[in-house]
């Protein structure tokens, strides 16, 4: 077990250092002159330089690299070009909202998808499975900001019950933290429960029609318990797998809908320095984001070898 | 899957070949036949755009902006006739016809579908032919691609729209680079499985060269897998088009897209939400009928996986 774990740890660390490697050459690739870009339009040959020099753009590839990678180590993930200040203190300024929404769509899309995952399956082939399956596929095929303007008209504009946009920190009190929330994290849970929702019923499916779930009805056990002890415990590594996986689509959806809700997250951002073109700060903003869905499905794989012990490798 | 007549069966009662049952199993799949429907008519849509009624889409007209849907407007002529003009989903901040930019949008959007599926799977392909095949090379790719793996699609395709001009190919480049490692990785799986099997073998044996044994033995088995994978990343390339333009940092927005519509919409929504909604419809179907023919695809294809 232990020599599994270790073999699952050393085996992320070339992802991450390719994922490394790729992010950095994005940079290289770009056309122009960083040291240019940072000094400004009325900057001499030798300021320039000077800054050439200061952040080793004057250094052979290799060791430009090597710098680099040595200060991403050491937590320095350089300065935007754009905001002029240290990247590090612009991403923890905003990773507040992002975590707040991340963690709402997650809690609202677990707690639907999985009990209409399991009842679809439970109802295989009737009108509720049809009805589940087709809002997944639905939840796949319209995109987030549609969703979200969808349901801003609805519920904000022509009911008036939640605020258009914006965002305030928990700090500003809980109530309109939550108030202010809750439209942008349904709107982000859409897709999210399609895709938890369609993989829970495929996988309940299969343990329906293990033996072990006939003995547990020969027994006389309740429906409820059959469904949600016996088939749902079993059914679950898939499940649990595909929430990480549609980790990459919350991220994803996180950029739109925090553009969407004008909130002013990691998502934002990514944007405006896209928009912006201010290339320190896309490559850190990639490198955190690869670097948190490869680390949370790192923890899933590791949870699946400590709790469940069918696994054995 | 391999397609081995067998000698055992009777000439008599020979089945149909293999190509014309699954055809009409696929015609017969209601889902299919649904999904395809909605996909012949956008692209109807698509080519006959300048003949269905339609304004130039990037003509800007600034007496008529932010007009609502049912707005009629007399167009005169270079020769002095006039004709009255409705626009039936009104026109945008620039004046521009709605329903004129959602229909040649129709054309853009598809255009991405089908180029991006063709040339992620065309390289990918080929990537993943190898990958399977010359075992040294095949730790050094796999590696590389669950890196390329690791960053979430849409912050991939952002990554690589960043380094580009705007423009129509960037977008299309930018959109393939993150389905190129799926669809490597499916075609390598399926290379690992089949260089084992017995034909496979007695290809080798009898001195096949390798172009030929790839192209004659491994590739016909590839082809099922990645027709359904071709559609789903259809589908994908069309959503992540509107995302990148809906952000503005997809296609120039003088272009007409779906993506593009709705992002010139956004500032004025509250007033005028007909900008994101009709392209927002027009999208959804589009995406739903191209997933509705995936799924119809890989159920009749890959039974195993029917219903799931």
């Amino acid at each position: 077990m232990a020599g599994y774990i270790l073999r699952r740890l050393l085996a992320t660390i070339p992802v991450l250092v390719i994922v490394a490697v790729l992010v950095f050459l994005m940079l290289r690739l770009t056309p122009g002159d960083p040291a240019a870009v940072i000094a400004g339009d009325n900057a001499t040959t030798e300021q320039i330089a000077l800054i050439r020099n200061r952040l080793g753009l004057d250094q052979p590839i290799l060791a430009q690299f090597a710098i680099w990678a040595g200060n991403l180590m050491q937590g320095n993930l350089g300065e935007s070009f754009f905001f002029k200040k240290p990247i590090g203190e612009l991403i923890i300024g905003r990773i507040e909202p992002t975590l707040s929404l991340a963690f709402a769509t997650m809690l609202i899309a677990i707690s639907v998808a999985i009990p209409l995952g399991v009842l679809a399956a439970y109802k295989h082939g009737s009108w509720i499975d049809r009805v589940v399956m087709g809002f997944s596929v639905m939840g796949f095929s319209v995109p987030v900001f549609v969703i979200g303007y969808a349901l801003i008209y609805v519920f904000a504009i022509t009911l008036g019950w939640f605020p258009v946009q914006g965002y305030q920190p928990l700090s500003g009190g809980f109530g309109g933290f939550l108030h202010r929330l809750v439209l942008p994290a349904v709107t982000l849970s859409v897709i999210y429960i399609a895709l938890i929702a369609r993989m829970t019923r495929a996988s309940v499916l299969e343990v329906l029609s293990e033996d072990y779930i006939r003995t547990a009805r020969a027994k006389g056990q309740v429906e409820r318990k059959i469904l949600f002890r016996h088939a749902l415990k079993n059914a679950a590594v898939p499940i649990v797998t595909v929430v990480g996986i549609g980790i990459a689509l919350l991220i994803g959806g996180v950029v739109v809908t925090e553009s969407v809700f004008s909130i002013p997250g990691l998502g934002r951002l990514t944007v405006d320095a896209v928009l912006a073109r201010d290339y320190p700060t896309i490559q850190a903003v990639i490198l955190l984001f690869s670097g948190v869905y490869v680390g949370i499905n790192l923890m899933i794989d590791l949870a699946y070898s400590l709790f469940d012990p069918r696994i054995r490798y | 899957m391999s397609a081995e007549p067998s000698l055992l069966a009777p000439v008599a009662s020979e089945p149909l070949p293999p190509s014309r049952t699954v055809l009409m199993r696929l015609v017969r799949n209601p889902v299919v036949a649904i999904g395809g429907a909605v996909l012949m008519l956008m692209t109807l849509l698509g080519l006959f755009a300048p003949m269905l009624g339609t304004l130039d889409p990037t003509a800007i007209n600034p007496s008529t902006r932010n007009r609502m849907p049912g707005f009629e407007r007399t167009i005169r002529a270079d020769d002095g006739t006039t004709t009255v003009f409705k626009h039936r989903m009104g026109t945008d901040s620039l004046g521009r016809d709605v329903y004129s930019r959602v229909v040649y949008g129709a054309r853009v959007s598809l255009l991405i579908a089908v180029s991006v599926a063709t040339v992620s799977i065309a390289i990918g392909l080929f990537i993943g032919l190898i990958a399977g095949y010359v075992r040294p090379l095949d730790g050094i790719i796999m590696r590389f691609m669950d890196g390329l793996m690791a960053i979430p699609g849409i912050l991939l395709a952002i990554a690589v729209v960043s380094l580009f001009r705007s423009g129509l190919t960037s977008v299309i480049i930018a959109i393939i680079v993150p389905e190129i490692p799926r669809v490597v990785r499916v075609v390598r799986s399926i290379v690992l499985s089949v260089r084992e099997e017995p034909y496979v073998e007695a290809a080798i044996m009898q001195g096949t060269r390798l172009p030929k044994l790839m192209v004659r033995h491994i590739l016909p088995n590839t082809v099922a897998p990645l027709i359904v994978q071709g559609t789903f990343i259809a589908a994908s390339a069309i959503l992540v088009e509107a995302i990148l333009s809906f952000l503005g940092i997809g296609i120039p927005p003088e272009i007409p897209t779906w993506g593009n519509i709705m992002a010139e919409g956004r500032n004025l929504f509250r007033v005028f939400p007909h900008n994101i909604l009709y392209p927002g419809i027009f999208l959804g179907i589009t995406v739903l009928a191209v997933n509705m023919l995936g799924d119809g695809l890989r159920d009749t294809l890959d039974p195993k996986m029917a219903g799931r």
